[in-house]
């Protein structure tokens, strides 16, 4: 069965002489894994055997075109639960590489790194971290960074300690289909340009969709997300990344939280359940020396999205002050009143907590209700189109 | 006439014991990976490392830090060709040269004449597309080095320079972890032999006359040598310190490139070096601390957390190292603590 699997593989390859090196569990798992991720041929399948393979190092592939392929998220199991070396699980520093079931449990530092890997495609991939939220997990489940083309599809990932799905310093992006919950972020678009983020569920993580803009990096203006079609509920786990770390300051019970970036588009979402808010827009806070970097939001538009219930249980400094003043709780969609054409035509009401410079202090705050409603709905961001050959991996 | 050949036979056994096989310059260049590493006859007495001829022991002002691991490097440049002199960078080097280096542990730190254990020899080879790295473990019995793509791990024990027992599962890199530090921009680069790093006010004139490299101007620079205070102020020796252990990651082309940490020794962006720099994508990295250096604070700063951890998604650097260097911790607490707090 398994030799028929291999040729139908070689038949629909491109290479003649495509092959695929499988590794089963067993003693020496890591070398002979290893192994088989270094002398992979282009055009090549590495096949992951069903079982549990305890590993005490990172796994690396360099090679390009290599298809990484498992006999499935529950079946196939890398654990690294005694790893004494490297920074991450697996980490892929080659183009047009296809990771697809198989899971990755219990990494010291991140799941799965993909640097500079073009066409990089994650499909119905598991990482978590089996004991659930806890500051000692690692920091990103899946972690594409300096990539042009990102597709991260079906995934599941539970008890990153960052986000779970994190796209960093990236270009063309499409994070959809995956259930994220119990990281502190659930997905993070950072410093990137053209992000699709759809038909995701985020939930019972700390924040569920982050799209934020740093100083001091190599690519900073991240701009032209789209975030629709996601269902992000009762993310209100208490907040467990390490202090320094600029997603500890995200507030627990958070559903989108914008900051410092451009053309966001947020539409056709169900938002509920979220003790801070469905919806934070702000500026960078911190001070920082890069004079290529804009501290503010710009462009960001919310429409037709469904708001649950939010701003019960605010956790951001005199929150409780602000909500009794309110009326006993935050309205769902959250402002710090910096930046400009923040606008929304959702039926939801909307704070401004009316500051107007990047970093003003809290108590400068003038909190009021505002409508952000416009006629005038800027055009939304076009839709990332991935080369054919991602698309085709998946099936 | 039988004696007379006899004879002949004994002078050719004996010349050619004498005269061992050259450097295979041919198999350095060509496009397979040996197996064994006594194919390129780099030694002339294999875990001796006797260098053959054109095979030249080196040293570095201030080496990477790599378990305690005791290192024997050598440069081969072919008959004839010479690496170019290059101020800045690391020297170009012609097709057909090699680097070896090779690790290894004493029984016993403090005796000079202890024995030596060698685990590894790692070689670096360039060839027309550029150069390939390669890992090569040495049998139980030392009679060879075989190539371990895979890398592997080695259980290895001495006595340390205090006398104390010291034992850790030796990491030998596999192939992509080799390139991993010895990245730039997606091509394998050296890391060590640049003007700085082996300029100790002779080799660079002694490699010219060997005809290794082309030529030694007079103002090369230098780095100093980390732990001698008396060869630089403690920013240099500092700075030289982080240059040849971060600065192949922490580089705007190198593996870390991501980080807007750049370590290089002549990197003048206060930020970029981590003064006051936030984390980014450190994770538990950060220790619970806000800046990469806090200025005066050693104990507040990223830097010497990182340092301080055997923990793998908290240790840096990330590969190479399983146990803390505490001397090199101790110089960059000074370091710190010695920078003028802010504001």
């Amino acid at each position: 069965m398994k030799y028929i699997a291999a040729a139908a593989m070689l038949l629909a390859s491109t290479s003649a002489f495509a092959a695929v090196h499988t590794v089963e569990t067993g003693p020496d798992a890591q070398e002979r894994l290893q192994e088989a991720l270094i002398i992979a041929e282009p055009g090549d399948t590495v096949e992951i055997g069903a079982g549990r393979f305890e590993l005490t190092d990172g796994l690396s592939l360099d090679v390009a075109n290599v298809t990484v392929r498992g006999a499935g998220p529950d079946s196939s199991i890398l654990d690294f639960s005694n790893q004494v070396g490297s920074g991450e699980g697996l980490l892929v520093t080659s183009d047009d590489v296809v990771l697809r079931d198989f899971a990755v449990e219990n990494t010291r530092g991140d799941g799965i790194k993909s640097k500079e890997a073009d066409r990089i495609v994650y499909h119905n991939i598991r990482v978590e971290w089996t004991r659930g939220p806890h500051p000692d997990n690692g920091a990103y489940g899946i972690y594409p960074v300096e990539s042009t083309h990102v597709l991260v599809d079906g995934t599941t990932v539970t008890g990153s300690s960052d986000a779970g799905i994190y796209v960093g310093q990236s270009d063309q992006i499409v994070v959809r289909n995956n259930i994220v919950s119990y990281n502190v972020a659930g997905i993070e678009i950072e410093n990137s340009m053209h992000a699709d983020v759809y038909n995701n569920i985020a939930t019972n993580n700390t924040g569920g969709v982050l799209v934020f803009d740093l100083p001091n990096l190599p690519q900073v203006g991240g701009h032209s997300t789209r975030i629709f079609h996601n269902l992000i509920t009762d993310n209100n786990t208490a907040n467990f990344a390490h202090e320094g770390n600029i997603v500890a300051s995200v507030p627990a019970g958070m559903g989108i939280m914008v900051m410092a970036n451009r053309n966001v588009h947020v539409f056709e979402n169900v938002i509920g359940d979220h003790g801070t808010g469905n919806v934070l827009i702000v500026s960078y806070t911190e001070t920082f020396d890069d004079e290529n970097y804009n501290p503010y939001p710009r462009e960001v538009l919310l429409e037709r999205n469904a708001h649950g219930r939010a701003g019960y249980a605010p956790d951001i400094p005199g929150g409780e002050a602000l909500a009794a003043a309110l009326g006993g709780s935050l309205p769902p969609i959250l402002w710090d009143g910096t930046g400009e054409i923040v606008l929304s035509n959702d039926e939801a009401s909307v704070v401004s907590l009316g500051l107007t410079q990047a970093g003003q202090p809290l108590t400068d705050a003038q909190p009021r209700p505002v409508s952000l409603a416009t006629d005038d709905v800027p055009e939304t961001p076009a839709a990332v189109v991935l080369p054919e050959t991602m698309e085709a991996a998946l099936r | 006439m039988i004696r007379a050949f006899a004879a002949l036979a004994g002078w050719l056994t004996l010349v050619s014991a004498s005269a061992p096989a050259p450097v295979a310059t041919e198999l350095i260049a060509g496009d397979t990976l040996p197996r064994t590493l006594s194919e390129f006859h780099f030694f002339t007495d294999g875990i001796g490392q006797t260098p053959n001829e054109r095979v030249t022991h080196y040293t570095l002002n201030t080496p990477l830090f790599s378990d305690y691991a005791i290192k024997n490097r050598f440069v081969y440049v072919p008959e004839g060709q010479t690496a170019t002199y290059n101020a800045d960078g690391v020297f170009e080097f012609p097709v057909g040269s090699a680097l070896i280096k090779s690790f290894g542990y004493p029984a016993d730190f403090r005796d000079a004449d202890s024995p030596v254990r060698w685990l590894e020899t790692r070689v670096l080879l360039r060839r027309a597309d550029g150069w390939v790295a390669l890992p090569y473990v040495w049998n139980e019995d030392g009679s060879d080095a075989v190539l371990r793509r895979a890398g592997r791990r080695i259980p290895v024990s001495w006595i340390d320079a205090q006398g104390a027992q010291q034992a850790i599962d030796y990491r030998v890199p596999n192939q992509n972890q080799c390139k991993t530090c010895h990245s730039n921009n997606d091509e394998i680069a050296l890391i060590g032999p640049n003007a700085r790093n082996l300029n100790d006010g002779q080799r660079l004139a002694q490699w010219v006359d060997w005809s290794i490299l082309d030529r030694a101007p007079a103002g090369a620079p230098r780095v100093p040598v980390w732990n001698d205070e008396s060869d630089g102020t403690l920013d240099q020796r500092a700075r030289a310190y982080l240059d040849i252990n971060c600065a192949h990651c922490h580089s705007r082309s190198g593996s870390a490139s991501n980080s807007g940490l750049f370590l290089g020794y002549n990197e003048v962006d206060q930020v970029a070096r981590g003064i006051l720099k936030r984390p980014v994508a450190a994770g538990r990295g950060s220790g619970g601390r806000d800046y990469d250096i806090e200025p005066g604070h050693p104990e507040r700063s990223i830097f010497v957390f990182r340092m301080r951890s055997q923990d793998p998604g908290i240790a840096m650097p990330e590969l190479g190292r399983g146990m803390l260097h505490e001397e090199g911790i101790a110089l960059i607490e000074r370091y710190i603590a010695a920078m003028d707090e802010p504001g």
